[in-house]
């Protein structure tokens, strides 16, 4: 009963913040909505008892991924309302892509009803159950090579990404580092000794 | 009939944890409050000067005094200012800092909520913290503050990662990703020989140090930078709103601090354990040794400020990517060796 209380909360938060990430005017609010949406599913899926994936969503999406987003977003001088003129050119595009994921869910909820296990018929876990270890059991034995493949992909992305926005301009000027670190008083400074002159 | 016998017994285990709640998070603002005096003070001995001595004995009731005149003062908010996120930010610095200390074993057999990913739970809550500097940066819709938040933003980002991979190995060596576990996982007949500290030697440096740049202290403190950008991220702020980001910096330092000594030196652990009887005073593990631990950590918050000049921008980022993230991907591979092998005393 409390449990459902607190689903409700939660999924309502979510649906509203997820309603606010497109309604707001201010691209930076977007993104703060999308940040809470985030947090309410990590909550939803806590109430599930999936702790580890709850706690790394929060962890990779807002704490990762969310502030890279932010920051440019922050940077981007975006004009909304002219961002917004051309909207209703791309309606009949959204609009299929609206049927689409419309069939998609009332397919899930159809499929539900044929069998398909909904969350209060999952068996109760015991109160020592360690969903870390059993992901990280299932990761590296079943699922290994699919496991190391995403990892591959993802290398892959870092170095695509990284290669795409290196530029070697000529005549670019930069700092030899190793040098200035390595440098020693000697180099900088000259210590001079003197008698001190006679007064006047 | 006692008070709490009337109450029915759900309502009790919601009595008991928010009491508990509420101690650990009194103690910590005092804790917060008297250590601005502490460094005040160290920094001015360091300095050879006295340091604030004038309200109450030997000035210790500088800091009620601070917050006093803090809570007077008026908060301004800028023209063209955010208003509703310049308001919130300070609280969402806040917040994380508190909130972690959930999962902290703090003397033996008590954790306010022992849940088993509780190093995840630190590292997701501290990788938070930085909303409250960026926003407070772009809500005060001043360049200089901006700046600040730019510049903090880059560097959490950076070292969050060198930090989650000297806790990859913390999480190796102990095979848990429990707090109280890590704990535990450190105690032996050598004492503090036994620590993690020992075998994961360069981790504990890097780790402490990727703190200190996540707390944006110095000699990382180019978020605030006076000398440049005027106060950084907080320059807007007036009265209790740049009270709370205060707090928020002084609360972050104590986790660091707390948490260096859980991953590395034993948390509450004695180390004379095994050389003393487990039921003497110097054998017996206690929240004693884990404060003592901490104000050590603490202590080198305040004298490092005091001893070294502000890195260049460039040479923090250059630590942070290329030292920090190859040494401990290094060391993983080492320690990975070394569990291998069953290095005694550690991994035997």
């Amino acid at each position: 009963m409390f449990t459902q209380i607190l689903f409700y909360l939660f999924a309502t938060v979510l649906v509203g913040a997820a309603i606010g990430v497109i309604t707001a005017r201010n691209p930076v609010h977007s993104v703060l909505f999308l940040v809470l949406a985030f947090f309410n599913s990590a909550v939803l899926w806590l109430l599930l008892g999936a702790e580890f994936l709850a706690i790394v969503l929060v962890l990779v999406y807002v704490g990762a991924v969310m502030v890279l987003f932010l920051f440019v977003v922050m940077m981007l001088d975006i004009n909304v309302e002219q961002a917004k003129s051309g909207f209703t050119k791309y309606a009949p595009l959204g609009l299929v892509v609206l049927v689409i994921m419309a069939v998609e869910l009332a397919q899930v909820i159809w499929v539900r009803h044929m069998g398909m296990i909904s969350a209060d018929e999952l068996a109760p876990v015991a109160a020592d159950y360690n969903n870390t270890r059993e992901l990280g059991l299932l990761l590296y034995t079943d699922y290994f090579y699919a496991f190391e493949l995403a990892a591959v992909i993802l290398l892959v992305a870092i170095v695509a990404a990284i290669s795409l926005t290196m530029r070697r301009r000529p005549g670019l000027k930069a700092q030899n580092i190793s040098s200035q670190v390595s440098v020693r008083r000697q180099d900088r400074v000259r210590l001079v000794k003197m008698d001190s002159e006679e007064r006047q | 009939m006692s008070f709490s016998d009337s109450l029915p017994p759900q309502l009790h285990v919601v009595a008991i944890t928010l009491a508990q709640i509420l101690a650990v998070t009194v103690v910590l603002i005092l804790c917060v409050a008297y250590l601005t005096l502490a460094e005040r003070k160290v920094i001015g001995y360091i300095q050879n000067r006295i340091g604030p001595n004038r309200v109450g004995p030997k000035g210790l009731l500088q800091p009620f005094a601070d917050v006093l005149k803090l809570l007077l003062k008026e908060v301004v908010v800028p023209a063209n200012a955010d208003r509703f996120l310049f308001i919130i930010a300070p609280v969402l610095s806040i917040t994380p800092a508190l909130a972690a200390w959930a999962v902290m074993p703090l003397f033996p057999g008590f954790i306010l909520a022992n849940i088993n990913a509780g190093l995840l739970y630190v590292l997701a809550l501290t990788s938070l913290g930085v909303y409250g500097v960026i926003l407070a940066g772009w809500a005060s819709n001043s360049k200089y503050a901006f700046l600040g938040a730019m510049r903090s933003a880059a560097q959490i980002v950076a070292y969050e990662i060198a930090m989650g991979f000297a806790l990859v190995a913390v999480v190796m060596a102990s095979g848990s990703l429990n707090l109280g576990e890590i704990v535990q996982a450190q105690a032996g007949g050598a004492g503090l020989l036994n620590w993690f500290w020992l075998p994961l030697f360069p981790l504990f440096i890097v780790y402490f140090i990727s703190g200190l740049a996540e707390t944006n202290r110095a000699p990382f403190d180019v978020a605030e930078g006076e000398s440049e950008i005027v106060a950084g991220f907080h320059v807007e702020y007036s009265g209790v709103s740049f009270a709370v980001f205060f707090l928020a910096e002084y609360a972050n330092m104590i986790l660091i601090s707390a948490l260096t000594a859980v991953f590395f030196l034993g948390g509450w652990l004695s180390p004379f354990q095994g050389w003393f009887a487990a039921d003497s005073l110097l054998g017996a593990p206690g929240f004693f040794w884990f404060a003592l631990k901490t104000a050590f950590f603490l202590f080198c918050f305040l004298w490092f400020r005091a001893t070294f000049p502000r890195y260049r921008y460039d040479q923090i980022m250059r630590l942070g990517w290329k030292v920090f993230i190859p040494v401990t991907i290094v060391w993983i591979f080492v320690l990975g060796a070394m569990i291998a092998f069953k290095l005694p005393p550690w991994f035997a």
